[in-house]
């Protein structure tokens, strides 16, 4: 059972560079689990206090989680997750 | 990037620069929307960003230039622009509007690199863009 997970070049230190990297799980939060257990380290980056990190955007089918259930989000076999960092900033 | 950041004016007006993967070019703008539509904070349309991602990815191509506008502030990297930047190979610019506005006038834009929050002023050049010799071209900085 295999999940793409594309990594975006800031995460890419954990993966020894792969863009993406396959894993698997019934859930976002069960997938980023596996992901840490074979990159230790990403899912810091990713999930804080139990949630979603604020400025990573996750999107399992071109679907932002955040609309979808965000950590609980089902995965299957044969979905692509995509990781993108947040571009943001301000003054404020 | 500065008619756009007129355009949005007195929000802060956002997007990127594509440009072909290791070359450091700048060459396709996409001026993106700002889903804060805030004077103060921009952050890009989360469907957007995939969308636009998702197309450099397919054509080589990578951002080469991040931009932002301040409409208050002078064009330097704020505390919240540095914690936030995470595309080491960008180029962050800064246009402020603070003193044209939506007007003709005074436009700041500067660009930084921005590493670990490590802010890195650069100079910038502009020059005619013509696609054809970009491989054989110098480097837009």
């Amino acid at each position: 059972m295999a999940i793409e997970v594309r990594i975006p070049t800031i995460l890419r230190a954990y993966t020894g560079g792969e863009k993406a990297v396959t894993s698997s799980g019934a859930t976002l939060a069960e997938l980023v689990d596996r992901l840490d257990a074979r990159h230790p380290g990403i899912k810091e980056r990713l999930v804080e206090n139990g949630g979603l990190r604020r400025f990573v955007n996750v999107y399992v089918n071109d679907e932002d989680v955040r609309f979808t259930g965000s950590l609980e989000t089902p995965v299957h076999d044969g979905d692509v997750v995509v990781v993108l960092p947040a571009v943001a900033g301000g003054t404020g | 990037m500065v008619e756009h950041a007129r355009r949005d004016h007195p929000d802060e007006a956002c997007g990127v620069i594509a440009g072909p993967v290791g070359k450091d070019e700048a060459v396709r703008i996409v001026p993106m929307t700002n889903a804060e539509r805030s004077p103060t904070f921009f952050r890009f349309d989360a469907q957007e960003q995939l969308k636009v991602w998702m197309e450099m990815d397919d054509s080589d191509e990578e951002p080469v230039v991040i931009y932002h506008s301040h409409t208050a502030t002078e064009a330097y990297p704020s505390r919240t622009d540095i914690s936030y930047a995470a595309e080491p190979n960008a180029h962050y610019v800064i246009v402020s509007t603070r003193e044209c506005g939506q007007d003709v006038g005074p436009v700041e834009i500067r660009s930084y690199r921005i590493l670990d929050g490590a802010v890195t002023e650069e100079p910038i050049t502009i020059r005619e863009h013509t696609p054809s010799e970009t491989s054989r071209e110098p480097r837009v900085r």
